[in-house]
């Protein structure tokens, strides 16, 4: 059941990785990529690493998003 | 040509990377420091989470150091940041956000803050610490700025309460030079390992680092959305 779980989060986790390298709007690439940081904090958990997971989740998932999002307000949505 | 020596190359490197893993023993520890922190850190610290009396005790003079350079790292991107702000023409005007994120953001940031401060004063008894605790504060503010602009704390109140705590964390590890002979020593008793007042001055430090990471990072946030 565990290993089920585990390796659907990683296809998930793959595949918001290859989502963030191809959309062209690139505000749907930053959350791809949070959702990135959000799977790798739940797998950290489930590898007992609770500080781990607690860092990856409030740095990779909230601020990195969130810097993201003001180079985005600040420049354009979408690539050309 | 050059394709294929690229594809041999990497079947190489793949090849030695995965014998490697394979030599690598699961579920073993290979290093005794590991097992010696497990079986007497609780006995030795007085915190029940083994990653704080780590990061916080024994390794204490390099999380001085992780700190100081996310601090030189702040304040490079502040001096960045100030001296390139003379172009300000091009930045778009940005849309009030809507009643409905405007005020739940407003009711969620009180209780992300609590969180944050829950999260470093807690952090010797259950996982998190001051990184993490000071994390969650400044997504707590940048929450705030992303949804209701205008509001934010003067820069002068972070720059204050971030060489507070930075100069907090070492006047604690001189007292312990001044104490007992070594930067960072432990020189409050350890007390009974589970409650809130235990550990010596691992809480005390990890406030200092929550308060100083929290502040930096928001900080950080604030220069880099001040005029957009």
């Amino acid at each position: 059941m565990i290993i089920l779980i585990v390796s659907l989060l990683v296809i998930l986790m793959i595949t918001a990785a290859i989502a963030a390298c191809v959309f062209k709007d690139l505000l749907g690439a930053v959350i791809a990529s949070c959702l990135v940081s959000l799977i790798a904090a739940v797998l950290f958990y489930m590898l007992q690493a609770p500080d781990v997971a607690m860092a990856e989740a409030a740095i990779g998932a909230a601020l990195v998003t969130a810097v993201f999002i003001i180079a985005i307000i600040r420049t354009r949505r979408h690539e050309e | 040509m050059r394709i294929i020596i690229s594809i041999f190359l990497l079947v190489i490197i793949a090849l030695g990377i995965t014998l490697t893993l394979v030599a690598i023993p699961f579920n073993e520890s290979t290093a005794k420091v590991g097992e010696y922190y497990i079986n007497n850190g609780i006995e030795e610290t007085g915190a029940t989470n083994i990653v704080t009396s780590v990061v916080a005790n024994y390794r204490g003079f390099d999380t001085l150091g992780e700190v100081t350079v996310l601090f030189i790292a702040a304040v490079g991107l502040g001096a960045v940041l100030a001296a390139g702000k003379k172009s300000k023409q091009g930045i778009k005007k940005v849309e009030p956000a809507s009643l409905v994120v405007y005020t739940g953001c407003r009711f969620l940031f009180p209780l992300i803050i609590l969180f944050g401060f829950y999260v470093f004063i807690h952090g010797h008894l259950s996982p998190g610490g001051g990184f993490q605790g000071g994390a969650i504060i400044a997504s707590a503010f940048v929450l705030i700025y992303l949804a209701c602009r205008g509001k934010r704390p003067s820069m002068v109140s972070t720059k204050v309460i971030e060489s507070l705590s930075g100069l907090a964390f070492v006047i604690i590890g001189l007292i312990g030079l001044g104490a007992g002979g070594y930067f960072l020593m432990n020189f409050l008793p350890a007390g009974v390992p589970g409650t809130l007042l235990s550990a010596g001055i691992i809480p005390i430090i990890y406030i200092a680092i929550g308060f100083k990471v929290g502040s930096e990072l928001t900080g950080v946030v604030n220069n880099l959305i001040e005029d957009s």
